[in-house]
C-alpha cells in the first residue's frame, strides 16, 4: 500500500520549548493510524500543523500528502483536499440545528441565498452514514447527547469529502456505548477506503481498531509499532513513558509527621449540569502534616472537580461526603469558609482562574487574605507593597517591579504569583493543581523547590499532575485517580510510570 | 528610580529618559488631566474669559454637581464589571417623590430627604438583587429600570411639575456656606477652607512620597511630582479664591467635595475596594480567592441607587420643581463621564478622580458651548466625538503598553 501521508522531519518551536523535534511520520492508504503518548507529548501540535493551523513556514520540515510536498497556508487549503480534523473540543454551535451545524461556512447556497430543502435532504443522508439516520435534520445540537454530537462532528467532515480523517481523542467524553459505535464506525470508513489517524489515551480503544501505531514523547517520534501481529498495551506503555528521572528535581527527605493534616471521607460530586453524572464517586482519602501526595490520573479523570469541590464547593452540585482538618470536622460552603479553615486551592487555569491579569504583583498577592494587611477596612499600602517584594524576591519573580501588571509576566513567573497568593494566605492544606504547566524547566525546579520547602515546614501539600515524572519527582505518596474514583495507593518510592499507567488502564471501562 | 532622580550628580539625558519612560508608562492618568486643562484654556479664550469669572465657575459647578454625584457610583458599577442605565430616570423618580413628600404632603424636608436617600438605596438593591444573584445581564436589569422609573415618575407626578419647594430645601443646591468673617463681598471662609484642603492634599501626597522612598517604592520622577502637586494646589487655591470672590462656596460643592474625598479612599484604600476591582478584573479569580462577588455586586448597586437618590434630590431643589422630564438621558451623561475618565468597559479599571475629571470635561464643553451659542445640535455631536476620542486613546495607549 501506498503512503497517503509522510511528514519528514518536522520541528515546531514556541518560544523557550521546542514542542516537536524532527518528527517523522507516516501513514497508509486506507489504515486506521493510532497516535499515542503522554499529556504533552507533542501529538496535538502535530495535528495542528498537519491540519493548517499552525501554517507553512511556522514550522520546519515537509508534508507529503497524495504524493505532493504541500504547504499550507490555514485549515481551508487542508480541507480542500481532504485533511479533516475533528477537535477534543467540539466545534459546534449549540444553538443551531444538525443540519445548519453540518454545512456551516459551506453552505447549500445560490448567490448567497441558501437552499433548505437541499441543505436538509443532504444532512438526512449524511446522518444516515455515521448512524443516525433517526435524528432530524433540523434538530437542535443542543438537543443531543456528547455521543450523538461526535457523530454529527464526523458527518460535518464527510460533507467535505473527507479523506483523511484525525480524531483526537474522540471518546474522552463518551460513555462505553457511544465509544463502541464510533469505533465500529471507524472500522466501517477504513472499509470505505477513509483514512484515519486517531489520537486517544484508552490504549485498549487503540489495541483494537489500529493498524499501526506511532509513539510520541518529549516532542519526538520514538518508536512506530506495527498491530499486524497483535500489540499488547505494555509494550506500548513502555514506550510511552521510557525515560528516565535525573536531577530535575530537588532532592526529597521525608518530613511527614504522624498527625493527619487532613482527611476526606466518601466525598462525591454531581457534574453541575448533568445531575445523574458523578463526576467525583466516594473519594475517601487522608494526607499527613508535612507530607507532599500526588493524584495521578488521565485528563477528565475527576481531579479538578474533587479539589475545587473541596474548597468552599467551587465546583459541581449534590456533593456529599465529610472533610476532616486537623481532627476537627470542617463545613467549607463557600471559599471564605475553607480558607479560614486552612485550605488553599492553586488552580491550573492561571489566566482564567488565578490572576487578575490587569492588576499588578502586588495587588494579586494579598488578594485572598486582604485581611493579614488590613486593619479590617483600610489596607496598609505599606504593608501591602513589604509583602508583594518579599514575595517576589523569595520565589524569584522576575519582573521590573511590584507594580508590574501580571499579564506582561511569563507563565512561570505567573504561576509564581499564584503561589505567592496562596503562600501569603498561610494555609495547612495546599492543593495544587497542574502547577507546571506550560512552564519552562528553570521556573518548574524552583516551584519544586517550594513545594518540598513547605513539606520541611510541616504543611500539607496536594500535587495535581497530568505529568507523571514530575509525580514521581515530588511527592511522597501517590494516588490514581480514573473516572471519578481513586483506584490505586502506593508510596511514591515503589511507584512507576508503567504502574500507574497499567493502573489507571486496568480500571478504565469497567465501569457501567 | 526615585533615588537617582533626585540626586545632583545624574546625569541629564538618562534623567530625562526616565522621565519619558514614566510620562508613557501613566500617559492613561495625565492624558485625561490634561485634557481637561487643555479644553478649559480652549474655551476660556474662545469665550473671551467668560469661562472663568467667578459667576460662571459657580454655575458650572452647580450644573455639574448631579452629573459628578453620579458619577462616582458609576465608577463603582462599572469598575465591577457592570452597567447602570437607569440612574437617570432613578434620578428623577427620587426628585419627584421628593416633591411629593415635600410639597403636597407636607413632610418637613429633612425627613423626607432621608426616605428620599432610602428610596434611592431600596431601587438600587432591588436591581443589584437580580443582576448578583440571578445573574441577569445588568445591561437588560437597568435598561428596564429605566422604563419603570420614567413611567412611575410620570404616574407620581401626573404628568405635572410639583413644586415649588420651602426655601430651606432650596438651600441644598443653591445655597453657599456662611461666612462668618463680614467681609465684604468676599467669603473669606471659603478661601481658608479652600487653601486648608489644597494644603492637606499637598501634605498627603508629600508624606506618601516620603513613605514609598523609605520603603524603597518607585515612584515618579521628582521633577514630575513638584509640577503635578504644584499645579495641584495652585489650581485648587485659585478656583476657590475664584469663588470665593462671587459668594463663596455652594453647599454642593462641599457635598461633592466629600463624596470624591470618601469615594477615592475607599477604592484605592480599602480591603472593599481593592475586591470591587478583582472581581471586575477577573470575577472567577477573584471569588477563588474567597471574595463574595454577588453581594459585592449587590452593594455596589445599592450606592448607585443611593447616590442617583441624592442626585435627585440636588436637582428637584437646584430646579425648585420636580418635572416628569427630569434626569431624562442623563444616564448617558454619567456613562460617557465615566469613559472619559479611563474606566474600561470590561471592568476591573478606572479611578474615582478620572471619572469627576471626565464629568468636568463634559460640564466644561456643555457650558463653553453654550456661552459660544452653539446649538444643541452641534453640542452633542461634539461631545459624541470626544468621548469616541477619549476611549480610542485609551485603547491605543494600551495597546502600545
Amino acid at each position: 500500500m501506498a503512503h497517503i501521508l509522510e511528514m519528514r522531519g518536522i520541528t515546531k518551536e514556541f518560544p523557550g520549548v521546542k514542542a516537536l523535534d524532527q518528527v517523522s511520520f507516516e501513514v497508509e492508504e486506507g489504515e486506521i493510524h493510532a497516535l499515542c503518548g503522554e499529556n504533552g507529548a507533542g501529538k496535538s501540535t502535530l495535528m495542528k500543523v498537519l491540519s493548517g493551523v499552525y501554517p507553512h513556514g511556522s514550522y520546519t520540515g515537509d508534508i507529503v500528502y497524495d504524493g505532493k510536498v504541500q504547504s499550507f497556508g490555514s485549515i481551508r487549503d487542508s480541507e480542500e483536499i481532504g485533511i479533516i480534523i475533528i477537535h477534543q473540543e467540539l466545534a459546534l454551535i449549540p444553538l443551531l440545528s444538525i443540519a445548519e451545524n453540518i454545512f456551516l461556512g459551506n453552505e447549500r447556497a445560490t448567490r448567497g441565498v441558501i437552499d433548505w430543502h437541499e441543505t436538509n435532504r443532504r444532512a438526512g443522508e449524511l446522518l444516515e452514514r455515521v448512524g443516525l439516520g433517526r435524528e432530524h435534520p433540523e434538530t437542535l445540537v443542543d438537543d443531543l447527547g456528547l455521543g450523538k454530537q461526535q457523530l454529527v462532528e464526523i458527518a460535518k467532515a464527510l460533507s467535505k469529502n473527507v479523506r483523511l480523517l484525525i480524531l483526537d481523542e474522540p471518546t474522552s467524553s463518551l460513555n462505553e456505548q457511544d465509544s463502541e459505535k464510533l469505533l465500529e464506525l471507524m472500522l466501517e470508513f477504513k472499509a470505505k477506503g477513509i483514512t484515519s489517524i486517531l489520537i486517544s489515551h484508552k490504549l485498549n480503544e487503540v489495541s483494537k481498531v489500529a493498524d499501526s501505531i506511532t509513539v510520541l514523547r518529549d516532542g519526538a517520534a520514538v518508536a512506530r509499532i506495527d498491530c499486524k501481529g497483535g500489540v499488547s498495551e505494555d509494550q506500548i506503555i513502555r514506550d510511552m513513558v521510557g525515560r528516565s528521572l535525573d536531577d530535575r528535581y530537588p532532592p526529597k527527605t521525608d518530613h511527614s509527621l504522624p498527625e493527619v493534616a487532613m482527611k476526606v471521607t466518601d466525598w462525591t460530586v454531581h457534574h453541575p449540569l448533568h445531575a445523574d453524572r458523578k463526576v467525583v464517586d466516594r473519594v475517601s482519602f487522608e494526607i499527613r502534616k508535612g507530607e507532599v501526595l500526588g493524584i495521578a490520573g488521565l485528563m477528565g479523570a475527576g481531579r479538578t472537580e474533587l479539589a475545587m469541590s473541596l474548597f468552599g464547593q467551587s465546583w459541581g452540585r449534590g456533593i456529599s461526603g465529610t472533610v476532616e482538618i486537623d481532627g476537627r470536622k470542617v463545613e467549607m460552603k463557600n471559599v471564605r469558609q475553607a480558607i479560614n479553615a486552612g485550605l488553599a486551592y492553586a488552580t491550573e487555569d492561571r489566566k482564567g482562574y488565578g490572576l487578575v491579569l490587569d492588576d499588578t504583583i502586588r495587588r494579586n498577592v494579598p488578594l485572598a487574605k486582604l485581611e493579614k494587611i488590613s486593619n479590617g477596612i483600610v489596607v496598609d499600602s505599606h504593608r501591602e507593597a513589604e509583602v508583594a517584594e518579599l514575595y517576589r524576591k523569595r520565589l524569584n519573580i522576575k519582573s521590573s517591579s511590584i507594580e508590574q501588571e501580571t499579564v506582561n509576566l511569563s507563565g512561570g513567573n505567573q504561576q509564581k504569583v499564584v503561589l505567592s497568593k496562596w503562600l501569603f494566605a498561610d494555609p495547612d492544606v495546599l492543593i495544587l493543581d497542574e502547577p507546571t504547566r506550560g512552564i519552562d524547566v528553570g521556573a518548574k525546579y524552583e516551584i519544586y523547590c517550594v513545594i518540598r520547602e513547605l513539606a520541611a515546614a510541616g504543611k500539607a501539600v496536594i500535587v495535581i499532575s497530568s505529568e507523571m515524572p514530575e509525580l514521581l519527582g515530588v511527592t511522597d505518596r501517590l494516588y490514581v485517580m480514573n473516572e471519578g474514583r481513586f483506584v490505586g495507593e502506593m508510596p511514591t518510592a515503589e511507584a512507576s510510570q508503567e504502574r500507574i499507567m497499567a493502573t489507571i488502564i486496568k480500571t478504565a471501562g469497567d465501569r457501567t | 528610580m526615585t533615588d537617582t532622580t533626585t540626586g545632583p550628580d545624574m546625569g541629564g539625558d538618562s534623567r530625562k529618559a526616565d522621565i519619558m519612560g514614566y510620562l508613557k508608562k501613566h500617559m492613561r492618568e495625565y492624558g485625561i488631566l490634561i485634557a481637561l486643562v487643555v479644553i478649559m484654556a480652549f474655551f476660556q479664550i474662545a469665550t473671551g474669559g467668560i469661562l472663568l469669572k467667578p459667576v460662571n465657575l459657580t454655575n458650572l459647578i452647580l450644573q455639574n454637581s448631579y452629573i459628578v454625584i453620579m458619577a462616582i457610583g458609576m465608577l463603582l458599577v462599572i469598575v465591577a464589571g457592570h452597567i447602570d442605565l437607569s440612574v437617570g430616570s432613578v434620578m428623577g423618580f427620587v426628585g419627584a417623590v421628593a416633591a411629593v413628600m415635600i410639597v403636597n404632603w407636607g413632610i418637613p424636608w429633612p425627613i423626607a430627604g432621608i426616605l428620599c436617600l432610602g428610596v434611592g438605596a431600596l431601587i438600587g438593591m432591588a436591581q443589584g438583587f437580580w443582576v448578583a444573584y440571578y445573574r441577569i445581564p445588568s445591561f437588560i436589569v437597568t435598561l428596564a429600570g429605566m422604563l419603570v422609573f420614567k413611567g412611575l415618575t410620570l404616574a407620581l407626578l401626573e404628568g405635572q411639575s410639583v413644586g415649588p419647594f420651602p426655601p430651606a430645601f432650596r438651600l441644598i443646591a443653591s445655597g453657599f456656606i456662611a461666612d462668618p468673617f463680614g467681609v465684604d463681598g468676599f467669603n473669606l471662609l471659603s478661601l481658608i477652607i479652600g487653601v486648608a484642603v489644597a494644603g492637606g492634599l499637598l501634605f498627603l501626597s508629600v508624606r506618601t512620597r516620603r513613605q514609598h522612598e523609605a520603603a524603597g517604592v518607585a515612584g515618579e520622577p521628582f521633577s514630575f511630582f513638584a509640577v503635578r502637586s504644584g499645579l495641584i494646589f495652585a489650581a485648587l487655591v485659585w478656583m476657590t479664591w475664584l469663588m470665593a470672590d462671587f459668594r463663596g462656596l455652594p453647599n454642593v460643592f462641599i457635598v461633592m467635595a466629600l463624596l470624591i474625598a470618601i469615594y477615592s479612599f475607599l477604592t484605592s484604600k480599602t480591603t472593599i475596594g481593592r475586591r470591587i476591582y478583582a472581581i471586575g478584573g477577573n470575577e472567577k479569580a477573584a471569588s477563588l480567592s474567597g471574595i463574595n462577588a454577588q453581594r459585592l455586586t449587590f452593594l455596589t448597586f445599592a450606592n448607585m441607587g443611593l447616590l442617583a437618590g441624592l442626585a435627585g434630590i440636588v436637582f428637584a431643589a437646584r430646579l425648585n420643581t420636580a418635572t416628569p422630564k427630569a434626569g431624562l438621558g442623563f444616564e448617558l451623561d454619567v456613562i460617557a463621564a465615566v469613559f472619559i475618565g479611563g474606566a474600561s468597559m470590561s471592568g476591573g479599571v478606572g479611578t474615582v478622580v478620572g471619572a469627576v475629571v471626565g464629568a468636568f470635561i463634559m460640564g466644561v464643553m456643555n457650558n463653553g458651548m453654550s456661552i459660544l451659542g452653539i446649538g444643541i445640535d452641534w453640542q452633542q455631536c461634539i461631545k459624541g466625538l470626544v468621548l469616541l476620542a477619549a476611549v480610542i486613546f485609551d485603547v491605543m495607549n494600551k495597546k502600545k503598553g
